[in-house]
């Protein structure tokens, strides 16, 4: 029979919060379908992370084990996804959308003739035709609806991964779940990359997630020389300055002030973006934040989609003049 | 070392997004375009490699003919050729599609490294690399910063979520995606813009290839993209408008009496 398999990772010594996202994802489109759902993580059956999986409950826990799964590698992951999906024969097969995903699923898809439907924010199902996947093109400034179309003939189930913060995290509700080990064989499974540990570039200094005020700043500022003006919104502020990406990889400010996916992760009372458009990958970085105002001459910026409070207009002239406004308030 | 860098031509950032008759992608009239942001820096590392260990860098790039002016551009830069895949029709593939047809113009090449970017600023699947490589038979690594040649293969530094990073060795040939910000692009100079004009660029037919191969024939995708919208607001967003004066002490106002912050 026909399922929905959610594949989970772990961070740290649990299921990381955006695998429970795509549990919840897993389990309303097993809901809408009528088909039961089952989820899949790394590790053996005694390992107290299982107990950390929370949610819907699930009507298997497939716990994949094998000592060429301790460290990450591509081939080794797909080889032994591909063994549980070729096993189960799930008709969808579910990802949160990490680093570690869009680095082996493109491949694990390709073996089943398939194209992983990644980075999904909705997914509209019922039992009436194939679901809708929607998903963001142009760095988030048009959304895009896809079908898996299959050829006739094979199996060919769907793959898709789903946007951090896209889908809310399931109430923990038990069940009767089943905990069932999986031994991939991997017969002939070589993994040809060879992985060394994760390690930090340089000690934290600067822990945004702890500031409840954030002056942000993006391309807009467009050098480095023109910093100052939204260093000094940030002092009369009395906020924390972070900044998107290509601020950090111009190094016109220190990695540890970034934010986004491979920045920090912060949801402080005030998010003050300044000439950051919004890319999907600052977005689910910030975009928790209790209230976000973002300043930027483009009114079609995808920033403006998640701010409560807009200015659309030069920042060179909207910052100074809101300083000095935020300054006379202080006084 | 032989390097081949596949690159995306992409409308430009600030292109005006107005959705197309078809409803299935946007309004192309008067839109500009570039070279996409991530294959920037991939061209940037292969021109890198070839300084400092020799071999040759070629950049292959698929679409209609104006994409030719993206891969000048990438020869006016230094890379030493480059082969068009000329297609019009690049929309019926989907990235399994895609990457069968640049598999099958660079197959012969026998490169030992291919670089890409690691994802498209338009369709942004990020995949289109990592299938190519399972396609090749390659072994590959994503979201890399720096490689260095290493006995039989190469050394490279990956970027994981959250601040932290790994070394990754593996041998060649392989596929590496490459993530922006690795290093500072350079521009072409005009001695360069000069010589990309004498460089030589194959146009390869997308219809030689499929003629060769049933299995690269358009129209039979996975995944099919059925219409595109503008996204709708998450939250309501208060517009603060009037001179600059006036939306500052506007936003203060809010700052103070709602927000709370002030």
């Amino acid at each position: 029979m026909s399922s929905v398999l959610v594949f989970l990772e772990a961070k740290g010594h649990e299921v990381s919060r955006i695998s429970l996202e795509a549990m919840a994802a897993g389990y309303a489109l097993a809901s809408a379908l009528g088909l039961p759902y089952d989820v899949a993580l790394v590790g053996v059956t005694t390992n107290p992370i299982f107990s950390t999986i929370h949610g819907k409950a699930p009507r298997t826990v497939y716990a994949i084990t094998h000592t060429l799964l301790h460290a990450y590698t591509p081939d080794a992951w797909c080889d032994a996804y591909a063994e549980l999906i070729r096993a189960r024969k799930p008709a969808y097969v579910i990802f949160p959308h990490t680093y570690q995903v869009r680095d082996f699923a493109p491949r694990l898809a390709t073996r089943f003739g398939q194209v992983l439907i990644s980075d999904v924010t909705t997914i509209s199902a019922d039992t009436s035709g194939p679901p809708v996947f929607t998903r963001q093109l142009l760095q988030g400034k048009l959304n895009a609806q896809y079908r898996h179309t299959p050829q006739p003939g094979e199996y060919a189930p769907c793959f898709l991964s789903v946007q951090a913060g896209a889908f809310r995290a399931d109430a923990h509700e038990a069940g009767s779940t089943v905990l069932e080990p999986f031994l991939p064989e991997l017969l002939g499974c070589k993994p040809r990359t060879d992985p060394g540990d994760p390690f930090r570039a340089s000690a934290q200094t600067v822990d945004l997630t702890s500031a409840p005020l954030l002056v942000s700043v993006g391309r807009g500022i467009k050098e480095q020389a023109n910093l100052p003006i939204v260093e000094e919104l940030a002092k009369a502020l009395g906020a924390e300055l972070a900044a998107s990406r290509p601020i950090c990889d111009a190094g016109w400010l220190p990695m540890e002030r970034q934010v986004g996916s491979s920045g920090q992760t912060v949801a402080p009372k005030l998010y003050l973006a300044v000439g950051i458009s919004g890319a999907i990958q600052h977005l689910v970085g910030m975009k928790g934040s209790q209230c976000i105002v973002a300043i930027n001459k483009d009114e079609n910026a995808p920033i403006f989609e998640v701010a409560n409070y807009g200015i659309v207009g030069d920042l060179f002239e909207v910052v100074p003049a809101l300083t000095a406004a935020v300054l006379k308030a202080r006084r | 070392m032989k390097i081949i860098v596949a690159i995306k031509q992409v409308p430009e950032r600030d292109a005006r997004i107005r959705i197309d008759a078809a409803g299935k992608w946007i309004d192309l009239q008067d839109v500009e375009f570039a070279l996409n942001e991530s294959d920037a820096y991939a061209l940037e590392e292969a021109l890198q490699l070839k300084e400092a260990n020799g071999g040759e860098v070629v950049v292959v790039s698929a679409g209609p003919e104006q994409v030719g002016k993206t891969i000048r551009e990438a020869l006016a830069k230094g890379a030493d050729r480059g082969i068009h895949i000329e297609s019009d029709d690049l929309a019926s593939y989907d990235p399994l599609g895609l990457a069968r047809l640049i598999a099958a113009a660079i197959r012969d090449e026998n490169a030992d490294l291919i670089l890409t970017g690691l994802q498209s600023d338009d369709l942004g699947f990020g995949q289109t690399g990592v299938i190519l490589a399972e396609v090749l038979g390659i072994p590959h690594a994503s979201l890399i910063l720096k490689i260095e040649a290493a006995g039989d293969g190469v050394k490279v530094l990956r970027e994981l979520e959250d601040g932290w990073f790994q070394h990754i060795e593996l041998p060649t040939p392989a596929l590496l995606t490459i993530q922006s910000g690795s290093s500072k692009l350079r521009y072409a100079t005009l001695m360069g813009i000069k010589r990309a004009k004498m460089k030589e660029v194959r146009v390869v037919p997308a219809s030689e290839l499929v003629a060769a191969d049933p299995l690269l024939k358009p129209g039979q995708p996975a995944i099919t993209l059925e219409r595109v919208l503008l996204p709708h607001k998450q939250r309501t967003t208060q517009m603060l408008t009037g001179t600059p004066a006036e939306s500052a002490a506007a936003l203060v106002e809010k700052l103070r009496f709602e927000v709370r912050v002030l």
